[in-house]
């Protein structure tokens, strides 16, 4: 098993024609299993055309009733990516992957605020994020697939080149992946690590996980709290940020410590005190895991 | 995006809350001219600078006199202003805002901005104002009512009125109060700020509710459909590196350090700080050169690095993705000719092609160390930089 996204995923990619959503949407269809995945794309207008073999339609609605598809991804300009995941949500997916960087703030708080009223069932995972992988499977996403192994550790993140480091230091140990996550680097998103780690919990595949963070809001303490709690695999954590000065941002939206709020530091003590093994080193984000597998 | 306190409260005054009347001034004799024009016998004469803790740094002084006014204009138009926000080197002042005086019964505060958990903005309003929300929220968390704003239905009118009341605002000024509250929040959307905070909010002697301040923090994913507030942007208040930076679609935020670093990503950027820290190093700047960047990019990212006088040594650390370990060999070996590397330079590939990229550095000409592993890495830069 694997969290989220498997072999049997039917993918629709909102933006196919895009040069970004071309490009990785032909990256995923030459990754393992993507020729069977990735069965639709989305641009409204362009119903007819195909894209690399995949055939475009002009609504998410249009894709599910055509081909089945269960979850979209996301390429679309940052002015119309909020209304691209109404519109996914609206076709009651049961996944939503928003790739797309730059959406403004207040759109996403308008469409996290739809997706509770109307109860929706779809997941969010993003925006601002390098997507979903699981190894040998399926990859939903910008990441490279090649550094990925099929294996047993499930990873989350909130930034992208930080999780390809950390798959990196896993594979060369000889860990492979479940499943990694990336919930993106904006203040307002989807799923956030706690939702993650939920998933790693129960799923039997999953034997450990490692959770990187880094400074801005507090969703790293509050998945520390639960993991206090609840969490019965070994965790290793990494917090990027410890050297960022206060009030500015680092390059994500969401990457900012304000009103002495969000410092690596407050996160790396509640994940401590949480039995969460921290490397405090980011060359030591896998060698950490290890040895909490076999401690 | 930062504004101005003025501009803040130009803001502030479209959505109906009321500010005390004020004149942005270049000059001592605008200054002289805008107390002229404003009337009265009492103004306020504030820099206006990006930064909090004005008053306290010297930048704003009451003038009960059109002369103190002139005085005042004077001592504070090209000072360096220095307050907690700006650094002990402070920051020079080229703008004042000349603003009639004020009756002050009482102060509060109310600010709004995002909540990351719930998803909603947030008024936070509190009996202590002119002080710091952070002391507050520390020292006496009980003097801070929020009021979490539905997206959909705005701000709950009772609500508003029964946290005025609470805040301590009179009886007959409730209303009032509640009118405030909402042209604060319908400001703060229509604006995409991601904070406004009004500190002090004064009741004056007649029960009028005003915003003597007005701190304002835009969204800068949302500027393209905010072209009145673009106008607002004084580059004057930013730093000219990020400023070039920015031009060139890197995220570039200056430090105290002296070991400049360059990579693909803002974590592992963050990371890669972190890491020279850990190894005795520190770091110059933040430096993202986001996911797809080409050899004219990093040309410019060393640029801007090397321009910085206190880096004595380059960090490179790259994780190639969809971007190519050769591709960006080949943009550093362009790059360190055509700037001309003063420095040590360590530079470390992994990911995508990252034996054509460590071959394309291994026959250059460029003088640098390779690195494998981030530590690897951050060990040789903080030794070269010591040696």
């Amino acid at each position: 098993m694997s969290i989220l996204i498997n072999k049997d995923t039917r993918v629709v990619t909102q933006g196919i024609t895009g040069n970004t959503g071309e490009f990785h949407t032909t990256q995923c269809l030459d990754y393992a299993f993507g020729r069977d995945c990735f069965v639709a794309g989305v641009t409204p207008g362009k119903e007819g055309q195909d894209v690399q073999g995949v055939p475009v339609y002009n609504t998410v609605a249009d894709a599910k009733a055509q081909q089945g598809v269960n979850a979209s991804v996301i390429y679309v300009p940052p002015r119309f990516a909020a209304a691209a995941i109404d519109e996914a949500v609206d076709a009651e997916l049961d996944l939503v992957i928003c790739i797309t960087e730059g959406i403004p703030v207040a759109d996403m708080i308008k469409t996290r605020d739809r997706m509770r009223k109307m109860n929706s069932k779809t997941i969010l995972v993003g925006p601002n994020c390098p997507g979903v992988i699981t190894p040998d499977e399926i990859k939903i996403g910008i990441m490279p697939g090649y550094i990925h192994k099929k294996g047993n550790i499930g990873v989350v993140s909130r930034s992208g080149t930080l999780t390809y480091e950390a798959v990196h230091q896993l594979t060369q140990l000889g860990l492979g992946q479940s499943t990694c996550v990336g919930i993106g680097g904006d203040p307002v998103n989807g799923m956030k690590h706690i939702d993650v780690l939920k998933m790693f919990n129960d799923d039997p595949e999953t034997e450990g996980v490692v959770m990187c963070g880094e400074i801005g809001g507090t969703d790293e303490e509050e998945c520390a709290a639960w993991i206090k709690e609840h969490m019965t695999k070994p965790v290793a954590g990494f917090i990027a940020g410890v050297t960022a000065p206060p009030g500015k941002r680092m390059g994500h939206a969401g990457a900012i410590i304000s009103g002495g709020q969000g410092t690596a530091q407050s996160k790396i003590d509640a994940l401590q005190d949480a039995g969460v093994h921290v490397a405090l080193n980011p060359s030591e984000m896998g060698s950490t895991l290890k040895a909490a597998m076999s401690s | 995006m930062n504004v101005h306190e003025y501009q803040g409260k130009e803001i502030l005054r479209k959505y109906g809350v009321t500010t005390p009347r004020g004149i942005p001034c270049f000059s001592v004799e605008e200054a002289v001219a805008a107390a002229e024009e404003l009337g009265g016998n009492v103004w306020v004469v504030k820099a206006q600078i990006h930064a909090g803790g004005r008053g306290k740094g010297g930048g704003v002084k009451v003038a009960t006199s059109k002369e103190l006014v002139r005085e005042y204009a004077d001592q504070i138009l090209g000072m360096q202003l220095v307050t907690h926000q700006t650094g002990p080197e402070g920051k020079e002042v080229k703008r004042l805002y000349i603003e009639e005086g004020a009756d002050i019964a009482d102060e509060l505060y109310v600010g709004a901005l995002v909540d990351r958990e719930t998803q909603k903005v947030v008024l936070m309003c509190s009996s202590e104002g002119g002080m710091d929300i952070e002391t507050v929220a520390e020292e006496t968390p009980e003097k801070i009512i929020k009021i979490y704003v539905d997206p959909s239905d705005g701000l709950d009118r009772a609500e508003a009125e029964d946290v005025c009341s609470k805040m301590g605002i009179p009886d007959e000024a409730v209303s009032e109060g509640a009118d405030f509250l909402a042209g604060l929040y319908e400001a703060f959307v229509a604006s995409d700020a991601s904070l406004a905070e009004i500190n002090p909010l004064v009741v004056t002697g007649d029960n009028r509710i005003i915003a003597l301040d007005a701190k304002f923090n835009i969204d800068s994913n949302a500027l393209y459909r905010q072209p009145e507030i673009v106008e607002y942007r004084d580059l004057d208040e930013e730093d000219a590196n990020e400023i070039e930076a920015s031009q060139w679609g890197l995220s570039y935020i200056s430090l105290d350090g002296n070991i400049g670093c360059l990579v693909n990503g803002a974590g592992l950027a963050m990371a890669t700080m972190d890491i020279i820290k850990l190894y005795g190093g520190e770091p110059a700047n933040f430096l993202d050169v986001g996911g797809g960047a080409n050899a004219e990019q990093v040309t410019e990212a060393f640029k801007i690095m090397l321009a910085n006088p206190n880096v004595e040594g380059i960090l490179v650390n790259i994780f190639g993705g969809i971007m190519q370990c050769d591709v960006i060999a080949e943009g550093i070996v362009t790059a360190a000719n055509e700037v001309g590397m003063s420095v040590p330079l360590v530079v470390r590939l992994e990911g995508t092609n990252v034996a054509k990229g460590r071959k394309i550095l291994d026959d250059s000409n460029v003088k640098l160390q390779t690195a494998t592993t981030m530590a690897d890495a951050a060990e040789k830069i903080a030794a070269a930089v010591k040696a």
